[in-house]
């Protein structure tokens, strides 16, 4: 796995944050989609559950700075951690 | 009692709340700008309106309760000054951390624009004394996402102290919100957020003045009101 590229002499880390709804939330959004499936004739979806994704890039090198600050953009933005968990992960 | 309006960019029901704290106070609001970073000393009840502040962006309020003026209403609350937050300033009074839960889609997945009926549970906050306990109010609501939600622990523990302050009554909850919430406030009891718009209820060219108890509760002028 590479994790840091260079873009130019700058290093970047890219990395993928995924905020999903916790278990017993409900989800109308997701139950909206899972009725749209079975009427497009998909069977057997069992359960859709919608979520967000976010793609960044970091300057730096330094997975475990990057992990830290992306750990804390979760806590303070990207996720409601009322309603939402998120996992995070460098590429 | 002197009463601040907070703008943001993307709210939009800040000259019906201007309108309303001016006709029941008989004194105009200031406005405070959302990057202000102090509220002025004499201001005794904030108000964060309703819209759709940054877009409803990443979440409805999540960025607008990141922005400087917050930590100023943060600070003044917890010296005792009272904050209401109604649709929007409801979202935005969660995000910051300053109401617990949270406000998601509605149930139905649909914008609702109608009137709804609102019980006054507690009838004891400062927001509330102009009616009584059980009393069931009209009410306005315009949302997208209004449906409460809450973990079981912290909402045993909301009702338990009256924290629940309005439910959505008579059948006529319009998001599928937890146990009807429709309002709730903090532990200190000085801040309020509610879904419902008051302000678009509150003299008879609004067909009804249900909503006008909140602001006089608030706003100190019961008896000049009744």
């Amino acid at each position: 796995m590479v994790l840091a590229q260079q873009f130019g002499g700058r290093s970047v880390i890219k990395a993928r944050v995924t905020v999903t709804l916790k278990n017993g939330v409900l989800d109308p959004q997701g139950k909206a989609i899972e009725g749209a499936l079975g009427s497009l004739g998909f069977s057997g979806v069992g359960q859709v559950r919608q979520g967000k994704v976010f793609d960044l890039e970091l300057d730096g090198a330094d997975k475990a700075k990057a992990e830290a600050d992306l750990k804390a953009m979760c806590e303070k933005l990207l996720a409601n951690t009322v309603i939402e968990n998120y996992t995070i992960a460098l590429d | 009692m002197k009463s601040a309006v907070v703008q943001l960019p993307g709210l939009n029901r800040d000259r019906d709340m201007i309108a309303a704290l001016t006709k029941i106070s008989g004194k105009a609001p200031v406005t405070v700008w959302q990057t202000e970073a102090e509220i002025p000393d004499d201001v005794d009840l904030i108000v964060i309106p309703g819209g759709f502040s940054y877009g409803d962006y990443l979440r409805c309020g999540a960025i607008a309760a990141r922005m400087p003026v917050m930590q100023a209403i943060k600070d003044k609350a917890d010296k005792g000054v009272k904050v209401l937050g109604v649709c929007n300033g409801f979202q935005i009074l969660v995000e910051a951390g300053m109401l617990p839960g949270a406000l998601m889609r509605n149930s139905s997945l649909k914008f609702v624009c109608k009137e709804v009926k609102l019980e006054v549970v507690n009838a004891e906050t400062d927001f509330t004394r102009a009616y009584e306990k059980g009393q069931v109010i009209r009410c306005p609501v315009a949302h997208h996402d209004g449906n409460y939600f809450v973990d079981p622990e912290t909402l045993a523990g909301m009702e338990d102290r009256g924290e629940i302050v309005f439910r959505y009554a008579e059948g006529t909850n319009p998001n599928g919100s937890l146990g009807d919430i429709a309002g709730v406030m903090n532990r200190r009891g000085n801040v309020l957020g509610m879904m419902p718009h008051p302000e678009n209820l509150i003299e008879a060219a609004h067909g009804g003045s249900d909503g006008r108890g909140i602001f006089a509760s608030a706003l100190d002028v019961i008896a000049a009101t009744a």
